[in-house]
């Protein structure tokens, strides 16, 4: 190693113990001061939104006979926030600059710098391109699932309308590689057999994603059990096949070329039906609500604008339930994509969509929206009994379990008291991204069925008690792991095990924790005071405070 | 023009290649190749001898689609044989290819299902396709075959029941089961298996464990369910799992290394050789399921000659497989089943590679109370391959789901009951037919 490789190292090691000092050395931990980080603005009706859906939840709880908990502390909040926007905790200095906010702004003005984050685009467009494309690797050469994700990143990041983004999704033309977009079409393409974009993969996929509705049992028949109920309201009805295979026809003019997407107008979409003898060409027809089609210059773009009127419910519905899911952990209708066309709605729901539909399909003031809510500020626990029935009626915040990524994420992040942000070093977020795939490739991704209830896996626990990146970072390595690095700085083993707790639980430790660690810690010196503080970290993150969502 | 069918016409009508067609074709051909299943039907069984039913599984998994004609249904010296040659084997009749003699010498035991189909051409799609029984559906992840069979039947094993050696790029898990039913995946056995071994002292490893039992999660427990751990987050039950794993002493079933030299000779010293040899441990040791993988059969180019290069890898390892099972008496209560995600067309491509076809493949299947020594269908060795219906060309074509259904009703397992999928639907285990030859008595 060269003289200049040890001065480098030298420099990076005093800047990050610098770094560490600085955010210590701040007086007591749950001081208030002032900062000013960008307010948010004002937005009309919102609180009025927010009023109305409080009381619907209100309501609910009262006919049930339950008692919801109380409101959870703010840094719990803040985690729960970060977890759903960036995929991680929130870091030990992002919590020293919320608790420096003025408490009343705290949580609004943490969604505010969330949503102006280049990792809150980044993480939502993975979560959204999971319904949109899946998780296939997809077909070779005409389908490029980073880049899709990278041009949905740049929508959210410029909080680009949603019904816009959809429409361009539907109708988009070109290659897959100068417009991105068009790889929601492409993915559907079979490379072994006409290498065209797959009209029924796509009708299964616009329903289901942008509707919240699941017809694809329609596609090899009729609905025979009643379940998939149709039309207008006025005139429901049991899905038909044809429902289906009409919704396809929309895509039947999809040509897949050396210059991309694009529509042949003469191209109709065949198809036999069960009982038929031949195949026919199959018109396009929507399976409810016709009257708000409206003459465009393709079929595709009649269906992206049928679907995305502010008047078709369906769509606003399936897009609250989706960031509601990805707010809460879980969906406020479960099976996320099975959403009653015609009800019954759980409380909420209803306004949040109105809203959302009226307010310009606008996803951030969604989110805020959400943030402000009762049921996303309430306790996990409570001081009196709980049942399965409060989580079922939202009573109390749900327990979900970690994602994969944001498990990984969340070690990542935990390790580290400054954030790994986009502003972070390149070779920092590169690690972290080596050591994320890794660890998730181990772990386990859980694929498209992201909001599953799941069980956890042998797997996943001896990666956590014994894996190489929890061992690494709890282990000595004074320029990367926070628990050497609180020790260098502060000699108060109290505050250091605050600190401790703080960067992995965003919470200070119980009075018994506190005692029990400090006896154990401050009886120790030298590397065994090091060891102990490695172990502190390693208990935490192997914990499920750490890998829970609460 | 884009055209649609519904896929169930695909595989259930009048459509597919019919035994007068069959004939037909063969006339023009050679009649050799045809399936004396009359004969095979009386075969003298490889049966369970008590009745009972199979207990275990071990997949010999071919990722990329290994060619049926360069394995087990070669179709010499006619336009779409190349270069392969077929060899006799130790069940009167049946012919595979050159190069897995090994494996012809145990084909008393092996019964060939050489007409399956499927719909699914893509690798992935395919592969799910193949380890669950269903075609991909956007709306739920079915289970893979091991998956159903732990799921079905319960065991108390300190290690894992379901384990997947060289996992490939999609191991067998447990979808909309759980993912305490996915494969434990594992690598070359010959390595130490990750994760194991506790990073610290044992005194220092003990009491982070109790400080993580004793302090910090009781403060999590407060004011929530009362039995949160059972009923919700299963955290301190898959620890103490964890836990019991790392110092069981049925790892020991892991370990290759430990067997005589001369088995692992046997075996064949590669990754996938030590893997089956692992395999047979393991099921010694009471696991349920071994998937061991064996990657390198997509020849789109140079197909012959890295067919040959798989098949050297392939042989020893499976013949020898068989032979430790039933050295072990394990084959009458384990099956075997060998298959990839698709064959490989009967065209020969430009680079001298075979594409991908799944219009007639052959999986191979032994023990477990499988009637070996039979063939199960059959492709014509002059298929119509620009056809329509490509499908045709195959007599008595089987699903992918079939081969499912008759595996689970050899384990014991009713596999027409419905799994109840909450919050979607109650689902059928398989929606195959069991194919009745392969456990005829």
């Amino acid at each position: 190693m060269g003289k200049r490789d040890l001065l480098f190292i030298g420099m990076c090691f005093c800047g990050m113990v610098a770094v560490a000092g600085s955010l210590l050395d701040q007086g007591p931990l749950q001081h208030s001061t002032s900062v000013v980080i960008s307010s948010q603005p004002q937005l009309s009706n919102f609180l009025e939104t927010v009023a109305q859906v409080d009381e619907a939840f209100s309501n609910d709880w009262s006919q049930a006979g339950l008692q919801s908990t109380t409101r959870a502390s703010d840094l719990l909040i803040a985690r729960r926030l970060s977890l759903a926007l960036t995929g991680s905790i929130p870091s030990f200095e992002e919590i020293r600059t919320l608790q420096r906010l003025p408490k009343e702004r705290r949580v609004t003005d943490w969604v505010d710098r969330l949503l102006s984050d280049q990792r809150y685009a980044d993480y939502l467009a993975e979560r959204l391109a999971r319904a949109y494309v899946g998780t296939e690797e997809g077909p070779f050469l005409v389908y490029r699932r980073r880049r899709f994700v990278k041009w949905l990143s740049s929508q959210l990041a410029d909080n680009r309308p949603y019904d816009q983004l959809v429409r361009d999704l539907i109708t988009v033309e070109g290659l897959w590689t100068d417009s991105p977009a068009a790889n929601f079409l492409t993915v559907t393409i079979d490379q072994n057999g006409d290498k065209q974009p797959d009209e029924t993969r796509l009708a299964g996929r616009i329903t289901r994603a942008f509707l919240g509705i699941r017809i694809d049992c329609l596609q090899c028949h009729d609905d025979k059990l009643d379940q998939i109920v149709l039309g207008d309201s006025s005139q429901q009805r049991t899905g038909l096949q044809s429902d289906f295979h009409q919704l396809a026809a929309y895509f039947g003019s999809v040509q897949n070329s050396l210059t991309g997407i694009q529509d042949k107008p003469a191209q109709k979409y065949r198809f036999k039906y069960l009982d038929d003898e031949q195949e026919k060409v199959v018109e396009p027809a929507v399976p409810f609500y016709p009257q708000l089609l409206s003459q465009q210059e393709s079929r595709r773009a009649e269906l992206a604008h049928w679907l995305t009127s502010n008047k078709n419910k369906a769509f606003a519905r399936a897009t609250v339930n989706r960031i509601w899911a990805i707010m809460f952990g879980q969906p406020l209708v479960k099976p996320i994509d099975s959403i009653p066309l015609h009800g019954p709605f759980p409380p909420g729901l209803e306004i949040l969509a109105d809203d959302f539909s009226t307010h310009g399909f606008d996803l951030a003031r969604l989110i805020r929206i959400i943030s402000s809510l009762e049921v996303f500020q309430l306790e996990s626990r409570a001081d009196f009994p709980l049942t399965e029935n409060h989580e079922a009626h939202w009573a109390v915040f749900p327990l979900t379990r970690l994602r994969p990524e944001q498990v990984a994420g969340s070690i990542i992040q935990a390790c580290s008291l400054t954030t790994i942000d986009a502003d972070a070093h390149i070779l920092r977020q590169l690690l972290r991204y080596f050591n994320q795939n890794d660890f998730i490739r181990r772990y386990g991704d859980l694929g498209d069925d992201e909001f599953r209830d799941r069980g956890g896996t042998i797997t996943q626990r001896l990666l956590m008690l014994n894996g190489k990146l929890v061992k690494e970072r709890t282990s000595d390595n004074p320029l990367a792991n926070a628990s050497n690095r609180i020790l260098m700085v502060t000699s108060d083993i109290r505050k250091a095990i605050e600190i401790a707790y703080l960067t992995v639980f965003s919470r200070l430790p119980s009075n018994r924790e506190l005692d029990h660690f400090h006896k154990t810690i401050q009886q120790s010196t030298g590397s065994e005071r090091t060891n102990h503080m490695n172990d502190l970290f390693w208990i935490l993150l192997n914990s499920t405070e750490f890998s829970w969502n609460h | 023009m884009t055209s649609k069918t519904t896929r169930q016409t695909e595989c259930g009508s009048n459509d597919h290649w019919n035994r007068r067609t069959l004939l037909r074709a063969a006339t023009a051909g050679t009649i050799s190749w045809l399936t004396p299943l009359a004969r095979s039907l009386s075969r003298a069984a490889e049966k369970n001898p008590r009745g009972a039913p199979a207990k275990s599984v071990i997949v010999l998994w071919m990722k990329g689609g290994p060619s049926q004609l360069e394995t087990f249904d070669p179709h010499p010296n006619t336009r779409i044989g190349g270069e392969t040659k077929a060899i006799k084997t130790s069940s009167p009749g049946i012919k595979i290819a050159r190069g897995l003699d090994q494996v012809a010498e145990q084909m008393e035991h092996i019964s060939l299902v050489r007409s399956v189909i499927s719909d699914q051409k893509d690798h992935e799609r395919a592969t799910y396709n193949a380890k669950t029984g269903f075609r991909p559906d956007p709306t739920m992840i079915h289970p893979a075959l091991g998956a159903v069979i732990c799921r079905q039947l319960t065991d108390q094993l300190d290690i894992p029941r379901h384990i997947s050696i060289l996992p490939g790029s999609w191991p067998a898990r447990g979808g909309y089961l759980g993912d305490q039913y996915d494969a434990f995946l594992v690598g070359d056995p010959k390595k130490p298996l990750p994760d194991l071994a506790t990073t610290v002292s044992q005194s220092r490893s003990k009491r982070r464990i109790n400080d993580l039992i004793d302090i910090v999660e009781p403060e999590f427990s407060r004011g929530r369910l009362p039995k949160l751990d059972q009923q919700k987050t299963l955290h301190r039950i898959s620890i103490n799992r964890a836990i019991k794993m790392m110092s069981s002493e049925q790892l020991r079933a892991f370990d290759v290394m430990s067997a005589s030299q001369n088995l692992r000779n046997r075996y064949g010293d590669t990754p996938f050789g030590r893997g089956c040899l692992a395999a047979c441990q393991l099921i010694k040791a009471g696991v349920r399921c071994v998937e061991v993988t064996l990657g390198g059969w997509d020849t789109h180019i140079n197909n012959h000659q890295l067919q040959q290069k798989r098949m050297a890898i392939l042989d020893p390892a499976m013949a020898t497989l068989i032979d430790h099972l039933k050295e072990e008496k394990l084959l009458e209560h384990t099956i075997v089943l060998w298959g990839g995600e698709f064959g490989r067309d009967p065209r020969i491509n430009a680079t001298d590679g075979r594409d991908h076809w799944p219009h007639g493949f052959t999986v191979a299947m032994a023990g477990g109370g499988i009637t070996g020594g039979q063939v199960i269908g059959a492709t014509s060795p002059e298929p119509e391959v620009e056809a329509a219906r490509p499908n045709r060309n195959v007599e008595n074509p089987r699903n992918i789901a079939d081969i499912h259904a008759t595996v689970l009703k050899a384990v014991g397992i009713d596999f027409q009951q419905e799994m109840y999928n909450p919050p979607i639907r109650p689902v059928a285990i398989s929606e195959g037919k069991v194919i009745q030859e392969l456990l005829a008595s």
